[in-house]
């Protein structure tokens, strides 16, 4: 068996589309974090009193879902398409594998988990 | 001959003076990174409690008591001795003695206040205390004598300054930037960000401060009537018209902050101060605009140096303070203030001349007078944070506190 962590990092007023979109597919489970980052445009210039001043570290949210090997191309393609604006600051998508997944409440393990 | 309406309306105006020095508190720790944001206002509201005995102890007899050869007030007034209920005529006839010390109070207390901005961030909390003691002592005191004690040299030479563009504003403007001088920048300063930790807070001083503008140029016409209204009409116009001002030159560059926009509507008030008894609702919305233009270019040419005066004390009211003064002496009118003078608009050059070498002379004292200060508090207190407790955060630093 394969499982797979997604991690995507995206635009904070993405996520309802995001999760409706996750959702359809039949992805419910998923993990949330406020996260603060910057990309290569070294985060963005907002207004002083007079001129402007730099935020380097915007603040973006995380979405973590572990889901099957076999699953992993739609959720990043759900991800990807929905999250995406054309802009800068649009976001990333990480997957790394995942060793095992235990359901705290009775102990099961595995992929019927998920 | 105590009028009951007039002491109503100056006792009023005192508690909205008082209001003001809070408020500045806010307005200037919104502008600061969150570590440091209640040391800032801590920086504001310590000279409420601190002035105000320093005012009733001494600082009200240096600054009004009885004439010393124009510059100073002698010390007949100490603790307040002779200055009771009754009125003093020749500040105020229709107000209690007592009622004009706690109005000035106000006005001491808030001066030393706007200078903070200058400092914010990087300053030693007790040096701070020992510097403000002595500011007020060396340089607001003989300031506020030359210019409104009986005697005085400048109010002799007939300088008009209604409500304290000269005394106040121009004095923290000036001297804000001596002692950014002394201090040094903030670490960091022009490569680490440093993000305003609460706007919307320096927006609730900026218009708290707007509110308390009327008590300030509205009470110092000392008494109920005409010219205390004048002198609200005024200050509104002056507010708004800056704050409007601002608000297009930074559109037109980029975007309308409301940061801008409350910046805009200080300078404005800090520039009609001294006019304001004497100006025309009109001629109150061009000082306001011509406010706005000169300050926002200068805090622009402050950062293009890289020069940290950190919340812009003299853009905002050391420019103010010089162009509203400059101003008083251009669109003042006797017509609408018997007791003030026609300015070079109304066809009176001397006037004019007269509010240029108050200008003058009034920065450039309290620029030299600020430095020597600094210097002699850095060498002898320290006056600048520790490197590690700048790292940290005054907050928990030098007050052990933290906010949200």
């Amino acid at each position: 068996m394969g499982l797979k962590k997604i991690e995507a990092i995206i635009r904070v007023e993405k996520l309802e589309e995001i999760k409706n979109a996750l959702e359809e597919k039949g992805f419910i489970g998923m993990t949330l974090t406020d996260v603060k980052g910057r990309g290569n445009q070294k985060g963005i210039l907002l207004e002083w009193r007079a001129g402007e001043y730099r935020v380097e570290f915007l603040p973006k949210l995380k979405i973590e879902l572990v889901v099957d090997e076999s699953s992993v191309e739609t959720v990043v393609s759900i991800i990807s398409d929905t999250a995406r604006t054309g802009r800068a600051g649009d976001g990333k998508i990480f997957t790394s594998p995942v060793d095992e997944v235990v359901r705290v409440r009775t102990g099961e393990k595995g992929r019927s988990v998920l | 001959m105590i009028n009951s309406g007039d002491t109503a309306w100056v006792l009023i105006s005192t508690a909205l003076v008082i209001l003001m020095t809070p408020a500045l508190g806010f307005f200037y720790g919104g502008m600061v990174r969150k570590k440091n944001l209640l040391s800032t206002i801590m920086l504001s509201i310590t000279m409420l409690a601190m002035i105000s005995v320093q005012w009733i102890l001494y600082g009200y007899t240096i600054a009004f008591g009885p004439d010393r050869g124009g510059i100073i007030g002698g010390l007949d007034w100490l603790g307040l001795a002779h200055v009771t209920g009754a009125p003093y005529a020749a500040y105020a006839p229709g107000i209690p003695h007592l009622a004009f010390m706690m109005f000035q109070l106000a006005f001491a207390v808030i001066t030393p206040a706007l200078i903070t901005g200058a400092f914010v961030e990087r300053i030693n909390f007790s040096g701070f205390l020992v510097f403000t003691l002595l500011w007020s002592t060396f340089v607001y005191a003989p300031v506020a004598h030359w210019v409104w004690g009986i005697g005085g040299w400048m109010r002799n030479m007939g300088v008009l300054d209604f409500a304290g563009g000269a005394v106040v504003h121009i004095t923290a403007g000036i001297s804000a930037l001596a002692v950014a001088l002394v201090i040094g920048k903030r670490k960091g300063y022009g490569k680490v960000p440093m993000e305003p930790s609460n706007i919307p807070l320096t927006v609730l001083g900026a218009f708290l401060l707007w509110f308390g503008w009327f008590g300030f140029n509205g009470g110092s016409a000392l008494s109920a009537g005409a010219i205390a209204t004048q002198a609200i009409v005024a200050t509104n116009a002056a507010g708004a018209a800056a704050a409007l001002t601002w608000m297009i030159i930074s559109w037109s560059h980029k975007r309308p902050s409301a940061l801008g926009f409350s910046t805009g509507a200080i300078a404005g008030l800090a520039a009609v101060t001294p006019a304001s008894g004497f100006v025309s609702p009109l001629s109150a919305l061009m000082i306001g605009v011509v406010a706005a233009i000169f300050s926002y270019y200068m805090i622009i040419f402050r950062m293009k140096i890289g020069f940290d005066e950190s919340l812009d004390v003299f853009a905002c009211h050391g420019i103010g303070g010089m162009w509203g003064i400059i101003a008083t002496g251009l669109f003042a009118e006797k017509a609408l203030n018997p007791a003030g003078a026609n300015g070079l608009f109304f066809g009176n050059i001397t006037q004019f001349k007269i509010q240029l070498i108050a200008v003058a002379v009034i920065a450039i004292f309290s620029f030299a007078a600020t430095y020597i200060l600094a210097k002699i508090v850095d060498t002898m207190f320290l006056l600048r944070a520790k490197d590690n407790e700048e790292d940290v955060g005054l907050d928990i630093a030098q007050h052990g506190e933290s906010v949200y």
